[in-house]
């Protein structure tokens, strides 16, 4: 039963994968500009375009290109980036783990502010500190990662500058590293004074990632607290004579978090294609400032690897939120 | 009871008043910028290059709000790309509202294989990041008005479509549409005179929130040099700038950002404002 079900999502997770591989193929291919002509210098003959043209398979009708692309990225071969010349995976791996490490920062922080949020706001309900609670959030909510971004570099960058505000890291620290994963090399390693340097840089873009996802997750799991407080069970652990603190945390909180976890689970998303921009405003050197690169320079071969990486990510996020929901919500598990 | 509604009124009217007068007031200054602008958006000149804000020791009369690194006017360039951020929130908030709305219409009420292919497309759609597919599309059309409108519809219609297809469910299943269709009227124009009434708030709220992330969206392609094209001002483009020039001109920067932040925040106030007030229970 579990095992079809599981089937079943990975058949339309591939699905997904191949109508986002068709449009982006499609679209890129139906540019007017030619991503050849704008490679070579303006001296360059037609005989040299059609040859380069031949050589990246641009000769070939759209269909055929595709098939020759898909069938490649069967074997692993993304195809080779016309900017760099350099295969289009290797590219994409090693600024990969850049943008996971400032998802997944920002996904911690969201939660630290938004569960905080919920549960002062929980502890305080019916005070003013509820209705500021409150009225933050709905502000929060509505700006979105780019504002909240370039608030922060005015604030943090300029007006009282403490965090870096471009960059992932100090340039004369890159060769410390022998992976792509700095943040957890560092931590690993125990190089305590690399993870720093790290963290003052990444701390800006991650949190104008985490500002909306801390205030949906503070409004929803407030939500739940609240529903979840009147139940019977909770007023009973009261009567027990638990104090306010351990019945919120302890006997509340473990059945108000499961809605909470689905939505972060779709945020997440959001969140990660967030990161496009904002790894932009903050020149952060990761997936999604290479995806802005590849589309000013027509990188046909490397704008296809990202988006599908993206939309990997994406259906694989949503896998694994099923996955979880599934294994935390015992009326799934025993379904 | 009867106080705590009458609470929440008296805020929900402040909170439509004050959005709405901002909206106004931008309206007004982008019809109006032409004439009232103090400055030629375009015109650069050095001798004025990056002028303070009024109030700053070095500041020249008549630039109120400074100026940039070329020398251009901060006050003009924002009332004119007042102009575009609106345009582009009119337009393509309602076409995408349009279009958005009108297929998950059909797909909620006619179910079957239209419902199929479309959820299948929304599906699809979630799947990509939209800023990235945005930036992606102007490169392919190139820049302009049509591309920037033509992106936005293309990358959000998903937003009202999905909304929309699961109001039109909960709707087509009650007994008023069942009735109408035992009176014999036909499928279409059960969908169009007992369904579509009922889903209007709801697509009415999504279109102001949606006229909020049509500006940003337009405000995040002028920031990558993507949007209407190089020499009409847009807030994008100085947000750009701005950031480039952060450390030597924060003005650039703010006023901008200062502009987009309460038009974003009263789009969306607003939007928040029409659903509560099409909420019977607050009516």
């Amino acid at each position: 039963m579990i095992l079809r079900r599981v089937l079943l999502r990975l058949l339309t997770t591939l699905v997904t994968l191949l109508g986002v591989s068709v449009i982006v193929f499609v679209t890129i291919r139906v540019v007017p500009g030619d991503p050849i002509a704008m490679m070579l210098p303006p001296g360059a003959t037609d005989d040299d375009i059609d040859r380069l043209r031949r050589i990246y398979g641009l000769d070939r009708s759209i269909a055929e290109q595709y098939f020759i692309w898909l069938s490649g990225v069967v074997q692993g071969d993304f195809g080779t980036s016309i900017q760099t010349r350099q295969p289009v995976l290797n590219l994409v791996l090693r600024r990969l783990p850049a943008t996971l490490e400032l998802s997944i920062m920002a996904l911690v922080i969201a939660m630290v502010i938004g569960g905080f949020l919920a549960l002062t706001g929980t502890r305080l309900r019916g005070t003013r500190t509820e209705g500021a609670i409150d009225v933050t959030n709905g502000m929060a909510l509505s700006v979105p990662d780019f504002l909240w971004g370039l608030v922060l570099i005015l604030l943090f960058g300029v007006l009282w500058p403490v965090f870096h505000i471009s960059g992932r890291i100090s340039p004369n620290l890159t060769s410390e590293f022998s992976t792509s994963f700095y943040l957890f090399e560092s931590v690993f390693r125990l190089r305590f004074d690399l993870w720093l340097d790290l963290v003052s840089h990444m701390f800006m873009p991650a949190l104008a990632l985490a500002i909306p996802l801390a205030a949906i997750i503070g409004q929803l799991l407030k939500q739940s607290l609240k529903e979840t407080m009147h139940l019977d069970y909770v007023t009973l652990s009261r009567t027990k004579g638990y104090g306010e603190n351990h019945v919120i945390i302890r006997e509340a909180l473990p059945n108000a978090v499961l809605p909470t976890l689905t939505l972060i689970g779709v945020q997440f998303t959001f969140l990660i294609g967030g990161t496009v921009i904002i790894e932009r405003l903050f020149s952060y050197e990761g997936l999604g400032n290479m995806a802005i690169d590849a589309v000013i320079n027509r990188d046909l071969p490397l704008i296809q690897g990202i988006v599908i990486l993206f939309a990997l990510l994406f259906t694989v996020v949503n896998l694994l939120v099923d996955m979880l929901y599934a294994v935390l919500n015992p009326r799934l598990r025993h379904a | 009871m009867l106080d705590a509604r009458g609470m929440i009124k008296r805020r929900l009217g402040l909170r439509l008043w004050l959005s709405g007068g901002w909206l106004l007031l931008l309206a007004l200054a982008a019809i109006l910028a032409p004439w009232i602008a103090p400055h030629d958006p375009l015109m650069q000149d050095l001798f004025t290059s990056r002028l303070p804000p009024f109030w700053m020791d070095g500041a020249e009369p008549g630039y109120w709000l400074g100026t940039d690194s070329l020398g251009r006017d901060v006050l003009s360039r924002i009332m004119h790309g007042a102009r575009v951020a609106l345009i582009v929130a009119l337009i393509a908030g309602t076409a995408t509202a349009l279009i958005g709305a009108t297929l998950g219409l059909i797909a909620g009420y006619f179910r079957g294989w239209a419902d199929l292919v479309i959820s299948r497309m929304v599906d699809i759609w979630m799947a990509f990041p939209p800023v990235l597919f945005a930036i992606l599309l102007i490169a392919v059309m190139g820049t302009g008005l049509t591309s920037v409108v033509v992106a936005i519809i293309v990358i959000d219609w998903t937003r009202f479509a999905r909304v929309v297809r699961a109001e039109a469910m909960s709707q087509g299943a009650m007994d008023y549409v069942a009735s109408a269709q035992v009176a014999g009227q036909r499928r279409l124009g059960t969908m169009l005179t007992e369904i579509l009434p009922n889903v209007l708030p709801t697509i009415v709220a999504l279109l102001t929130l949606e006229m909020g992330i049509a500006v940003i969206v337009e405000a995040i392609l002028g920031f990558v040099n993507l949007s209407v094209s190089t020499d009409s001002p847009t807030w994008g483009g100085m947000i750009a700038e701005g950031r480039a020039s952060v450390h030597r001109a924060w003005w650039v920067l703010v006023f901008p950002l200062i502009t987009l932040f309460l038009t974003v925040l009263s789009f969306s106030q607003l939007g928040e404002g029409l659903k509560d007030r099409f909420d019977p229970v607050l009516r």
